[in-house]
């Protein structure tokens, strides 16, 4: 594949585009999915058929358009976007587009749900076809990865990611640029990158999303950073949980392989790479990169102490590049649009863009993308759309079991990973949970240290005994039975998981537990001195187990 | 030297197994390759038994306690085969706050059993998810593969009278 050849496939499809007067975009990422989006592309394919009009309508579907809560969306070439959409809709729907629009399938997009967001990991989804590589190519797809092999040497790469300050997505926040240099001046006879998409958070969808909306652009940022590193194989690591991913993430592989873009030889040059998909197979600990790598490699996903850091010895103990989907998702309009653009977007330590998986008591649950540095409050209040019902903020939850719970006081807070740090929580990969008066803090603490206690791989004793006893104590508080010497245990074990513990998983692990106590140490309180659950969500299940 | 050396033969004569040797040939019959080999047999058959085990350690030349403690440390794989039915209920963080435990709840009542086990008539499977990412919809479950949302214990308990309806 030469520049000229892509450039001539991206022409035909654009051309081949422009035929269609009339566009209808149906989501087919798994948030719609599972609202039965495919019947709707279906039953709009086949009225299409009926009326004879396939010559000049063309039904496609397309990635993730974000507003998971109200699916299944369809957006039409007219502008309008609908949503809760069933097959019954189809002809209506096919209808307005000569017309006026379906008015009580309209979802209005001049909400700042819409209006805040700015796209560029999400600059696809919802627009090109994930299933075909020309959609993607007609998008400026993979001129990125040709800039790169002909005017640009492995070392400009790394120079142009460093110039971005982008920071690892994964949770992090390592400088991405530090980490390719790092790994470009290893020596080792076989280089790797690794792409880690064993996104375990829960309430975490970012990467699936992007995933199953654009896979071709992860590959294209692997292919950039495999060779901006020296690699010359890799691997995807998926969790198995998300088989459309997977499938479409296959394909990608497949027609990249056969477009010449993947494999030996790329576009002539002498940089080949060749590209494996890994799955998960449900152990959250694989999400720290040592373990991930010992899973990649077959055996346990047990995390081994660093140094050496992966970068230099790795993957069959080779050196070995490690980032999150959404970090590669980042790269290709780095190198397309420059450095200097991506660090003009975000704050001063944080650059550019993030994407969030907003979900909880909001009322507009769904994926988003923001520039860093948004208030939490516009995060809540304006692209959530605040909480339903009347009820009342309580607290937000970022980056799952690692993360912690912050609470009103904190809204005003900008979001980058400086001062989620200083608040107590994390970044994480993205997962943003909005919690009202309804939701016991002892009872969230509880549950993300049941979720440690079960993940923990079980190699050291701090994160395999420490979660245990601190998932007793914090069961003995929600069952009110709980006394003041237990509470002194619990902040104790916190500072000793925290210090002793091997990997990222029982280091984080204490996370939600010190930030409910600092934030909510009322409610703890409550639970021991008065036997009472402010919430009154402590103490319904457990009385029938007590007797 | 006996079966270490020569190529061990599958523990029955099920046309499955054909899949399985395909991928270990695919990850060149190497340690490397032995999740990529235990998912093939999981997607072939619906669990790992025994035998299954042995055959897929010897053909890798992998220690058997190796090949069963990969099997047992992944959530993802599992021992025993599934009922005829499965319902699976998401327990990520914005099911949880929206109800999940209820759900759980009302499910171990009615069938009987915790999560992760079977009904003795191997009617339904229990199991729960650390998060599907159809948070959107919490609190979501599978029913045999399709995602329901926003599920209430009364529907739950409607949609599982259907399956243990004898």
């Amino acid at each position: 594949m030469t520049p000229e050849e892509l450039e001539q496939i991206a022409e035909t499809e654009r051309a081949a585009q422009s035929q269609f007067q009339q566009r209808v975009h149906v989501c087919v990422a798994a948030g719609c999915m599972s609202c039965h989006s495919q019947s709707v592309k279906d039953a709009l394919d086949q009225e299409v058929g009926r009326r004879g009009t396939k010559e000049s309508c063309r039904v496609k579907g397309v990635g993730c358009m974000g507003l998971c809560s109200e699916g299944p969306l369809v957006s039409t070439s007219t502008g309008v976007l609908y949503k809760q959409v069933a097959a019954g809709d189809a002809a209506e729907i096919l209808d307005s587009l000569e017309g006026p629009a379906v008015a009580r399938l309209v979802c209005r997009t001049d909400v700042p749900f819409f209006q805040r967001q700015q796209k560029i990991v999400l600059e696809n989804s919802g627009v090109i076809d994930p299933d075909r590589i020309e959609d993607y190519i007609a998008a400026e797809g993979y001129t990125a990865l040709i800039k790169a092999l002909t005017e640009m040497a492995p070392r400009e790469v790394v120079e142009q990611v460093t110039k971005s300050g982008l920071r690892g997505r994964g949770g992090a926040g390592y400088p991405t640029g530090l980490k390719w240099s790092t790994v470009a001046k290893s020596v080792g006879t076989q280089k790797y990158v690794i792409c880690n998409a064993d996104e375990g958070d829960p309430g975490a969808f970012m990467d699936r999303s992007v995933l199953e909306s654009d896979p071709h652009r992860v590959l294209e940022g692997m292919l950039i950073a495999a060779y901006a590193v020296g690699a010359s194989e890799g691997y995807i690591y998926v969790r198995a949980e998300y088989p459309l991913a997977i499938k479409r993430l296959r394909n990608a592989i497949r027609q990249a392989e056969r477009a010449g873009l993947l494999g030996a030889n790329i576009c002539g040059t002498r940089f080949s790479l060749r590209l494996d998909v890994r799955l998960g197979a449900g152990a959250f600990v694989c999400g720290e990169e040592t373990a991930l790598i010992a899973s990649v490699e077959g055996k346990r996903g047990t995390p081994r102490p660093r140094p050496p850091y992966p970068a230099m010895e790795g993957l069959f103990g080779q050196p070995t590049l490690i980032n999150n989907v959404e970090t590669y998702a980042n790269i290709a309009p780095i190198i397309r649009k420059g450095g200097e653009w991506y660090a003009q977007i975000g704050t001063e330590k944080s650059k550019g863009t993030k994407v969030f998986a907003l979900a909880g008591s909001v009322q507009n649950t769904g994926l988003v993308e923001v520039p860093m540095g948004i208030s939490l409050r516009e995060m809540v209040f304006e692209i959530g759309g605040g909480i339903p019902e009347g009820r009342k903020f309580k607290a937000v939850q970022t980056g799952g079991p690692s993360g912690g719970c912050l609470p009103e006081s904190c809204l005003d807070m900008p979001v980058d990973y400086e001062s989620l740090a200083r608040a107590g929580s994390i970044m994480g990969s993205g997962g943003m949970i909005v919690m009202d008066q309804t939701s016991c803090m002892v009872d969230v603490a509880k549950y993300f240290m049941d979720f440690c206690m079960t993940e923990s791989c079980g190699k050291c004793i701090p994160c395999r005994v420490g979660t245990y006893q601190m998932h007793r104590i914090l069961t003995a508080i929600s069952t009110m039975s709980a006394t003041k010497q237990d509470m002194s245990m619990l902040e104790e074990l916190c500072d000793l998981l925290k210090h002793t513990s091997l990997c990222g998983l029982g280091q984080s692990a204490p996370n939600p537990v010190v930030s409910t106590l600092r934030s909510f140490g009322e409610e703890y309180r409550a639970h021991i001195d008065d036997h009472k659950c402010p919430a009154g969500v402590c103490g319904q299940q457990e009385n029938g187990e007590q007797g | 030297m006996p079966s270490y050396v020569s190529k061990p033969t599958p523990p029955n004569q099920d046309k499955r197994w054909k899949l399985v040797d395909a991928t270990m040939r695919r990850q060149g019959l190497q340690a490397r390759g032995l999740i990529e080999t235990l998912h093939t047999v999981q997607e072939a058959f619906g669990y790992l038994d025994t035998p299954a085990l042995r055959y897929v350690a010897m053909s890798l030349r992998v220690p058997l306690s190796r090949a069963y403690g990969v099997a047992t440390f992944y959530h993802f794989f599992t021992l025993k085969p599934a009922g005829e039915h499965t319902c699976v209920i998401c327990m990520g963080t914005a099911c949880y706050i929206k109800g999940a435990p209820q759900l759980l709840h009302a499910v171990e009542h009615d069938l009987g059993i915790a999560a992760g086990e079977t009904t003795t008539d191997q009617k339904v499977s229990l199991l729960t998810a650390r998060c599907l990412g159809s948070c959107g919809l919490a609190p979501a479950v599978v029913y045999d593969q399709e995602v329901a949302g926003k599920v209430s214990v009364a529907a739950l308990q409607q949609h599982l009278k259907q399956w243990t309806r004898p």
